[in-house]
């Protein structure tokens, strides 16, 4: 769409040739040369609608993002559609960037990004919105949504933060709401149409805010009251709807994506064939954004789970198998899953794990499967809370017994070492509750001991500061202040100390609260919270997911200079806890949840009255499935996990080698003499 | 219970060594030697490859890995051998992982391990250094207070700090390659050929003459018109390894030479100096003693050149 790159008749000009020979001026040099195994290079002609993909963080990072992977191979499949990704670049090369005039570009074909139809930026996390600023203005394209033209990239922003874009709003042109899988393809189809028919970018923009699950900020006012509050946001055109609602891909195994992971050249953080094996979560955890926006639960069959391994390990030679989801243990097949992946892939040189929230004696169990043959480094349990009554508030019920029985079990089969997870600044936590942490670190040291018969066991306690997120009961809590965060993991680490015996055998990992503080400002942030983010940005502000970039009197003085205007600021936004009538800036936006329910649910939060998991037992009408026309879809599937003959290996395995693949061609082994 | 060193399946033994030479070319020369090693493990794996693997609590696979091109620098002559639990054919396992390999990295030569370390066999490094921008004239004259110097010291950052070494001391010989324009298209190696009689390693398994292809095509994408001196120099392989970038830097250091883009560094060859000088191929020996390999078909040009 772009007028302003270069072109050769109509065909982006790649950047390669010029951004060479600043590659050796930098560190790191490989995350910016593409060439990955299974990425795909369409010609720019071959395709109607170009997509530039976008992790707004580093190479490292962005490249094993399960959700940009799955939809760089949707769009790539589309005869009518090319997909390409970009990542940030690290401020040495930016900065030679600059200089040289290179723009932002993809790795794929080095095309810049500002020749694409869409630049489809995916949000794991709110820090990464300067970022965002940082690419478009490398990219050439305007900051500001209003200054973009015809001849400018659609932004469009996705992924868990993108359910409040609002503090975003004035700089992406889209918001796609919910799973992608779909939506991209809606998208591309609007995109296509509109090109071969000429449509201006705001009769495009018009016509694209009725697909589902797209919101279109820039066709919507927001007027605020007195107190600075919302007062109400409201379509500006018959063109928006008044409420947007989520997409949601219902069968799983329809999509078994990614197929053919893309295997870098350049270490990342993840370098793993990753199986999405459900998605969803119904635990009903009151401070996970992730459990709550991705209802309901949809499973991938077994034989589904099993073909992905398969076919993901043949095609990326990873030698570790990831299960995710937000609480893999919770599958209803996991035990026949775990136990067919530990037959199939015994002695072929490969691991299996999985991410688990469960605190019992299951969890124990599927990771002996899981290790059957490997090591056994390190087994994690999420308790999340430090006292029984901070669990029921928080809605994650595991006893102090359970834990402890729980552990030892670990311990005794073969476990060195225990990591447990806790959040500190939870709603209506004293230091009393996080004081419980040290009390029952100590425990499971002595109970380890015991059950492992050595007194070279180790625990980890690792904490995060809680972020009140949107669409969570917790939407209304007050947010910690960093200073009572820290001053509560200070006593914490004091009181771990105070047996220097046990002690000694317990790590303590946290950050300090100041940039949680940050995350909450824009995660409940709304339209005036972008003021600060540009300035942030502006003053030299990127990359503030890495603590060495992160600067906390940056964005305070930021705000303090951006946002009195408007009558309120940063402790307005954070510290302060919310009405049941206050008009929160994500309101129109619908994840299915009823506003009702997740009042009520705070409400029994404050109570610490706790709520079952509705994959168990009956409906608690949280509201998503009659809202979406959803339903939990769980097992048993019937099916065997594959086919006999490909699944099970043809010869027992006796030995271990280094590969799950068989080849033909090597099969047969060598004659034992030369020719 | 199954876990520590002893698992329920022990590893297989190696029966069978490869000792394979391979080109890390293109983009792919922006690759440290981990992200190497680790393409590599991936592309055995895919290619099913029955690689041995170590005892212990954490068993990786056999692979041993012998000096290196540094990031940044391409090469036509890096080696690893690879245990096997079973004895395959070098050309059929050449060919299986050269077809899996990521972009930029090819499989060149695969040979049966003989008797003796690999690492024997290794002591020298030919190196085709080109210079956009440079006049190769002004590259003659640099390269001629180079070799009259007795010693030329450089300063490298390491880990460990500052580093200075003597480049001069590692210097076999240094030659300014002609004009790439000069030269047959298709004929590039025969530079790396004067540069010691016999730099080539004898037997190219797979490569042949089209090993060059891309390496011309690296030097043909730069824009026309402007020089590029090119030198090719035979470095003994000392500690710390005196690099492509320190001979540079010891260009600058005698003759004030200051490429004005980052040069484009290859090693043609990697094996033992011989008594006059010549490089030894050091895969001739296993392949003496263990049989050739009849040549298989090879396709030229899969890499695209970029």
């Amino acid at each position: 769409m772009s007028l302003d790159a270069p072109t050769r008749g109509g065909v982006p000009e790649p950047v390669w040739d010029r951004l060479e020979p600043l590659l050796p001026r930098v560190r790191k040099p490989v995350q910016y040369v593409g060439g990955e195994r299974n990425a795909t290079v369409t010609p720019w002609e071959d395709a109607q609608v170009h997509w530039a993909l976008c992790y707004p963080d580093a190479y490292e990072v962005g490249l094993p993002n399960q959700g940009l992977m799955i939809l760089y191979e949707v769009l790539n499949e589309r005869p009518d559609a090319l997909a390409e990704r970009t990542y940030a670049v690290w401020p040495d090369l930016a900065a030679l960037m600059r200089e040289h005039g290179v723009p932002q570009f993809t790795v794929d074909a080095h095309r810049p990004v500002a020749a694409f139809d869409v630049l489809g930026v995916s949000f794991a996390t709110e820090l990464g919105y300067t970022n965002l600023l940082e690419i478009l203005d490398l990219a050439g394209v305007p900051l500001h949504a209003a200054d973009r033209t015809t001849a400018h990239p659609l932004v469009l922003a996705g992924g868990h933060a993108a359910f409040n874009p609002e503090p975003i709003a004035d700089f992406v042109d889209l918001v796609a709401l919910g799973d992608g899988e779909e939506v991209v393809g809606d998208i591309t189809d609007v995109v296509a149409a509109a090109k071969a028919e000429g449509l201006d970018r705001r009769a495009t923009l018009e016509r694209l805010a009725g697909v589902p699950g797209v919101y279109v900020p820039g066709l919507y006012a927001v007027d605020y009251a007195e107190d600075g509050a919302i007062a109400a946001v409201r379509p500006t055109t018959d063109a928006a709807p008044a409420r947007v609602h989520k997409r949601t891909t219902s069968d799983l195994d329809d999509w078994p994506y990614p197929k053919q992971p893309l295997v870098p050249m350049a270490e990342t953080v993840h370098e793993r064939m990753s199986v999405e094996i459900f998605r969803g979560c119904t635990r009903g955890c009151r401070f996970c954004q992730a459990g709550m926006i991705t209802r309901p639960v949809r499973e991938r069959s077994k034989r589904g789970v099993s073909e992905m391994v398969e076919q993901g390990l043949a095609a990326s030679g990873y030698s570790e198998v990831g299960l995710l989801s937000l609480s893999s243990a919770d599958h209803s097949e996991i035990g026949e899953i775990a136990k067919g992946l530990a037959d199939r892939y015994e002695g072929t040189g490969t691991g299996l794990s999985l991410p688990s929230t469960r605190v019992d004696a299951f969890n124990v169990d599927l990771a002996e499967e899981l290790t059957r043959s490997g090591r056994r480094s390190g087994l994690t349990f999420a308790p999340e809370g430090g006292s029984e009554r901070l669990r029921r508030v928080i809605n994650k019920m595991v006893s102090e017994e359970e834990l402890i029985a729980t552990v030892s079990t670990a311990y005794e089969h073969g476990w060195r070492q225990v990591k447990l997870y806790f959040m500190c600044g939870l709603p209506t936590e004293t230091d009393e509750d996080v004081l419980q942490i040290a009390t029952m670190a100590h425990e499971v040291v002595r109970a380890g001991r015991k059950a492992a018969g050595r007194g070279d066991v180790r625990a980890t306690v690792s904490i995060g500061a809680f972020v009140p997120k949107p669409h969570t009961p917790f939407q209304w809590a007050a947010q910690a202040a960093p200073d009572v965060v820290d001053t509560r993991l200070r006593k914490l680490r004091e009181a771990i100390n105070s047996d220097r015996s046990l002690g000694r055998n317990v790590g303590l990992r946290y950050h300090d609260g100041q940039p949680s503080l940050i995350e909450g400002l824009l995660s409940r942030g709304d339209r005036r919270v972008g003021r600060v983010i540009e300035a942030v940005w502006r003053d030299g502000g990127h990359f503030d997911g890495w603590s060495e970039y992160f600067s906390f009197e940056r964005w305070e003085q930021a705000a303090a200079r951006e946002l009195p205007a408007y009558g309120v600021d940063l402790a307005w936004f954070t510290t302060r806890e919310r009405d049941e009538h206050e008009v929160l800036p994500w309101d129109h936006l619908d994840s299915g949840l009823d506003r009702g329910w997740l009042w009520d649910d705070w409400q029994d939060a404050l109570d610490s009255r706790e709520q079952d998991d509705c994959r168990w037992t009956p409906c608690f009408d949280c509201g998503v499935c009659p809202q979406m026309g959803t339903e939990i879809q769980i097992g048993p599937t019937g099916e065997d996990m594959v086919a006999a003959g490909r699944m099970l290996p043809l010869t027992p395995v006796e030995s271990r080698t280094s590969t799950p693949v068989r080849n033909p061609a090597l099969s047969g082994g060598a004659a034992g003499s030369d020719p | 219970m199954s876990r520590g060193g002893a698992a329920a399946h022990p590893s297989a033994p190696t029966v069978a060594k490869v000792r394979m030479r391979f080109a890390k070319r293109g983009r792919a020369r922006f690759s440290s030697h981990r992200d190497v090693a680790r393409a590599m493990e991936w592309a055995l794996r895919r290619a099913g490859v029955p690689v041995s693997l170590s005892h212990g609590f954490s068993p990786h696979p056999r692979l041993s890995w012998i000096g290196a091109a540094p990031t940044g620098a391409a090469s036509e002559a890096e080696f690893v051998e690879i245990g096997l639990t079973r004895d395959l054919e070098p050309s059929t396992l050449a060919r299986e992982v050269d077809a899996v390999l990521p972009e930029g990295l090819s499989v060149l030569d695969v040979v049966r391990a003989g008797p003796g370390a690999l690492a024997d066999r290794i002591d020298t490094s030919v190196w085709r250094i080109a210079m956009p921008g440079v006049e190769p004239q002004a590259l003659v004259e640099a390269v001629a207070a180079l070799e009259a110097a007795p010693v030329v010291e450089v300063e490298r950052m390491t880990k460990n700090g500052p580093r200075t070494l003597d480049v001069r001391a590692a210097l076999v010989r240094v030659d300014v390659m002609p004009p790439l324009d000069d030269r047959h298209p298709n004929d590039a190696r025969s530079a790396d050929d004067a540069s010691g009689d016999d730099g080539r390693p004898a037997g190219d398994l797979l490569g042949g003459a089209s090993d060059g292809a891309p390496e011309v095509s690296d030097l043909r994408d730069r824009p026309h018109g402007s020089a590029c001196g090119t030198l090719s120099a035979v470095v003994r392989h000392t500690t710390p390894a005196v690099r492509p970038d320190d001979v540079v830097s010891a260009l600058r250091t005698v003759a004030g030479l200051e490429p004005p883009v980052p040069v484009l560094a290859t090693r043609t060859a990697q094996g033992r100096l011989g008594a006059s000088a010549e490089l030894l191929d050091p895969l001739e020996e296993d392949r003496a003693t263990t049989g050739r390999e009849p040549h298989p078909e090879r396709h030229v040009g899969e890499d695209r050149p970029v």
